[in-house]
């Protein structure tokens, strides 16, 4: 032994008395054989030359040595054993050592052979880094938690499903169960409650939330509350999810909305479960943090989205369908795949007592988009106000024309009138071009005409003229409106090229004695495969049928196509 | 080569209906035979009438959906692609199914038979630039008789309106429908799009193919091959949807940019190929105006295949097409050997897309040889 540390000495190498880091020479059988002052202060006093006496304060370490032995003997100073067993000591191997705990602090030991068979163990005391590293992985946990449950918050912009997200979320890592109650504008709470494990449940109730510390505040958004921890035992019955069992600790955390309020969240525990620390809480507000501006965009989108469903409806190009005996059917298409209104239109009046005419009408106001679309509206309104009008097309355009002129728009439009009237299986058609493109008939046998009507368009001179056409329509005849977007679309195999009246009118010959949806799908697709992925504008058609066959007249009556539109 | 009619091309027949025939034949009469001979005589009323026989005679709604209605629209596509019926033909039937389901609805015993509890509620729509609605529209009718709340949003919608349809109604699933695989591509950003509402997205129709190996390649959710299933699997409820990613994600190849070099030049491709093939097949020299307008027709159809078996690296998807226009073009009694002229043009043309020229050299291989001296002139527009 003297031999050893004389020879270390000579070496100039570090002893247990001049090493800055605790050090312990023990023997081969584990004995303790000397042990630096700064691992004296570690280890106390260690009785020398007892096998026994290091592992009844660090077993950890004893064990690691008497493995050491068993193991292959590391073949240099540097190389320890990486093979050292883990026993029930505590002692797991680790790196290139052993790590163990001492007195509550962690303890890396390093051993260095010696040439004589002992091993000189270096302890490093890891314990900040150790709790630095838990708390790395526990913030690392918390921040993929956050960002896991914002990506999944993001996703819709719808409220309920921004709710069931929020309980979803909290219930996988805040809370065994979780209850998000949306701000009541009217007397009923909303609730979405989920256990752990379970799915969303939606609820109303008409219970107040003031039978629960700090819930009004909450669902109010003002004045500023924190979240609480409560008293589970004043949780009300209706806030606990059916078969939930008793509260262990519960808290009121508020969604905070963006200038609106957007509920609370309610997280509870079972009472066998560990309670809330600081950081929990920390990392429930940040969760509602970001749940509460999830369900308030939601929410305004909602809002949003509602305004403009109402306000589009009436901008919408109406359903058509069989209107006395003849067919109508339209089809729509926006220049702008965003859009669902643009700057065509079109209505069909049904006939009435006082008027006898089915009026079609088919325009396209100058311009695209949501503006255009409003005009639309202004002329769609117009035109149903002067329906006492139909049986004079010059006079009605005349009227609309000044309307039109009068108002604050600067825009102008076409259009195209037909008045349709059945007479047995035949329909009699007035058909009136307002600056338009001419409509076309499809005879039954594949004939192809333009109608032979035009006229100045509307809202840019103080006097518009036309010529009205009359036509009649047999079995299995159409006359087919359509808006210059179709005509003039650009695209083909080859890019470029204009659709053109010749191929709408080549198309229009395959189409004798079809019903007017197919005709209309069938101009709409070709137009549409015209144009793939280029743009286009409005595109519009309508198509007003003749039914072949005797079968339609059965319609509305007692025959067997009774339950046909 | 001018016979493949605008449009129609798709990769296989648009619905399916396994196993129907043995039920519509019960009893006396072959309800889908029945509805054939109305729909193709254009003859709304009696096959409306057939279809409320079916019913009064004890076949269930479902079963008159599947069975008989599908069966005749799949047996359309079939009259079609063998030349039997015109485009605007198959689209007049096409009318006269979705007029029929609309007046089944209304039929007492379909009313009776729908059930009023909700199991949940699904968006029902066909893929941007997808015109066959009427497999969308079955799915959708059979949903609803199996108690399903239905949004039906027909043909063709564009991504961003079903995209704000689910953030308004936040269904439980969404129903996705294409026919034509040159949809694929715009299929991909649809299901991405719904997935990223956090929407399960269920696939369907011939687009995603016989095994819908396309729709497993695009990420969706689920993938039905027909009506019946696609209403059990979303019986016994869908997964959580794939989480929200970058389409290219699913697909690394498309980092090569030949898809969207290819989709992009698609014209310049196409009028190259117009102009070499006058050039190597005399006949097309005497082509009519309409004669000349189909073989445009066809080379594009020919790029648009090209850019999607791209898409999906699938050299199946580019020879499957071109041995399925071969037959078309067969049906229609047009010489199919310019197809492969207008191949060895385009491989020409895309010489440094080593993707793109494996794929045309695989094309060229199914399509049939130019003949010998004999019969070397197309006559083509037969249609």
């Amino acid at each position: 032994m003297r031999r050893t540390e004389s020879e270390s000495a000579d070496r100039g190498d570090v002893t247990p008395d001049t090493s800055p880091y605790p050090i312990v020479v023990l023997s081969a059988d584990g004995s303790v054989l000397r042990v630096s002052p700064s691992a004296r202060i570690l280890l106390g006093d260690v009785p020398q030359d007892r096998p026994d006496a290091l592992r009844s304060r660090a077993p950890w370490l004893a064990t690691a040595h008497l493995g050491l032995a068993d193991g292959p003997r590391p073949p240099a100073p540097s190389a320890p054993s990486t093979s050292g067993p883990s026993g029930p000591s505590g002692a797991e191997p680790w790196g290139d050592g052993v790590r163990g705990l001492l007195d509550g602090r962690s303890l890396e030991g390093r051993p260095v052979p010696g040439t004589d068979g002992s091993v000189t163990w270096w302890l490093l005391d890891d314990s900040d880094r150790q709790r630095a590293e838990r708390e790395l992985a526990r913030e690392r946990e918390r921040t993929a938690f956050l960002a896991e449950a914002s990506s999944r918050l993001l996703a819709s912009l719808n409220v309920e499903r921004c709710m069931d997200v929020t309980v979803l979320e909290a219930v996988r890592r805040l809370a065994d169960a979780a209850v998000v109650i949306g701000p009541n504008p009217g007397r009923r709470l909303r609730l979405v409650s989920c256990v752990r494990g379970g799915s969303p449940a939606a609820a109303t109730t008409t219970q107040s939330p003031d039978m629960v510390p700090g819930l009004s505040e909450a669902l109010q958004g003002f004045p500023p509350v924190p979240s609480r921890w409560i008293n589970p035992a004043a949780a009300p019955a209706w806030l606990v999810p059916e078969g939930f069992g008793p509260v262990g600790s519960m808290a009121v955390v508020p969604l905070p909305g963006q200038g609106v309020p957007a509920g609370a969240l309610v997280l509870l525990r079972h009472e066998d479960g560990a309670a809330f620390d600081e950081n929990e809480e920390t990392l429930a507000r940040l969760f509602a943090a970001r749940a509460g501006a999830a369900v308030s965009s939601a929410r305004l989108y909602t809002e949003q989205a509602a305004i403009t469903d109402t306000l589009m409806r009436e901008l919408l190009p109406p359903r058509l369908q069989q209107t006395r005996g003849v067919e109508f059917a339209g089809g729509y298409r926006p220049a702008g795949d965003q859009d669902r209104v643009g700057g065509d239109f079109y209505d069909v009046h049904p006939a009435t007592a006082d008027q006898r005419e089915t009026l079609a009408v088919l325009g396209d106001v100058c311009g695209k988009g949501l503006e255009a679309a409003v005009l639309t509206g202004k002329i769609r309104n117009t035109l149903h106000a002067l329906l006492p009008l139909t049986g004079d097309h010059q006079r009605l355009l005349t009227l609309l024309n000044r309307a039109l002129l009068t108002s604050h728009h600067t825009r102008f439009a076409t259009l195209v009138l037909a008045a349709v009237r059945r007479e047995g299986d035949r329909a009699r058609v007035r058909v009136t071009s307002a600056g338009h493109p001419a409509p076309l008939v499809v005879r039954a046998d594949g004939v192809v005409e333009r109608v032979e009507t035009r006229g100045s368009l509307i809202g840019v001179l103080p006097d518009v003229t036309s010529t009205t056409a009359n036509l009649m329509l047999g079995p299995g005849e159409s006359l087919v409106l359509f808006s210059d977007g179709i005509t003039e679309a650009r695209g083909g195999p080859l890019g470029g090229a204009e659709f053109g009246e010749d191929r709408l009118r080549a198309q229009l010959a395959g189409c004798a004695g079809m019903p007017a949806e197919a005709i209309v799908e069938h101009v709409q697709m070709i137009a549409a495969q015209w144009v793939g992925a280029g743009r286009h504008d409005d595109m519009a058609v309508v198509v007003i049928s003749m039914p072949h066959g005797a079968h339609l007249s059965m319609v509305g009556g007692t025959g067997p196509g009774r339950y046909t539109a | 080569m001018t016979a493949t009619a605008n449009g129609g091309i798709r990769s296989t027949v648009t619905a399916r209906a396994p196993g129907g025939a043995a039920v519509t034949t019960a009893g006396t009469r072959d309800w889908a035979e029945e509805l054939w001979t109305s729909v193709s005589g254009a003859d709304e009323g009696s096959a409306t009438d057939v279809v409320f026989a079916a019913l009064e005679s004890g076949l269930d709604a479902e079963s008159v959906l599947l069975d008989v209605v599908a069966a005749v629209q799949t047996r359309v596509g079939v009259e079609w692609a063998a030349n039997r019926i015109s485009v605007a033909q198959e689209h007049a039937a096409t009318a006269i199914n979705e007029r029929v389901i609309g007046a089944m609805d209304r039929h007492p015993l379909v009313a009776a038979a729908r059930p009023s509890a909700h199991r949940g509620h699904v968006t029902v729509a066909c893929i941007d630039g997808e015109w066959h609605a009427l497999p969308a529209r079955i799915l959708a009718q059979v949903l609803g008789l199996r108690g399903w709340r239905v949004d039906y949003l027909g043909a063709q919608v564009p991504t961003p309106h079903l995209i704000g349809h689910l953030h308004r109604t936040a269904p439980d699933a969404v129903a996705l429908s294409a026919s034509l695989s040159t949809r694929l591509p715009a299929a991909h950003m649809a299901i991405t799009a719904c997935q990223a509402t956090g929407t399960p997205v269920l696939t369907g129709g011939a687009a995603f193919g016989p095994d819908g190996r396309y729709a497993r390649q695009l990420g969706a959710d689920v993938w039905a091959p027909d009506a019946r299933s696609a209403a059990e699997r979303l019986g016994e409820g869908l997964p959580e949807p794939a989480p929200a990613h970058q389409p290219v994600d699913d697909l690394p190849h498309l980092s090569d940019q030949e898809y969207t070099l290819v989709s992009r030049s698609k014209f310049r491709l196409v009028g190259a190929v117009m102009t070499g093939l006058e050039d190597r097949v005399p006949a097309m020299r005497d082509y009519t105006e309409l004669q000349r307008q189909h073989t445009v027709e066809d080379i594009g159809h020919i790029v648009d295949f090209l850019a999607v078996a791209l898409y999906t690296d699938d050299r199946s998807l580019f020879t499957g097409f071109l041995a399925w226009t071969a037959d078309v073009l067969t049906a229609r009694g047009v010489p199919a050997f310019t197809l492969r002229p207008a191949l060895d043009l385009l491989a020409a043309e895309l010489r440094d897309f080593p993707r793109a020229r494996d794929l045309l050299a695989a094309g060229s291989g199914t399509v049939p040889s130019p003949p010998g001296p004999r019969g070397g002139t197309g006559d083509g527009g037969a249609r």
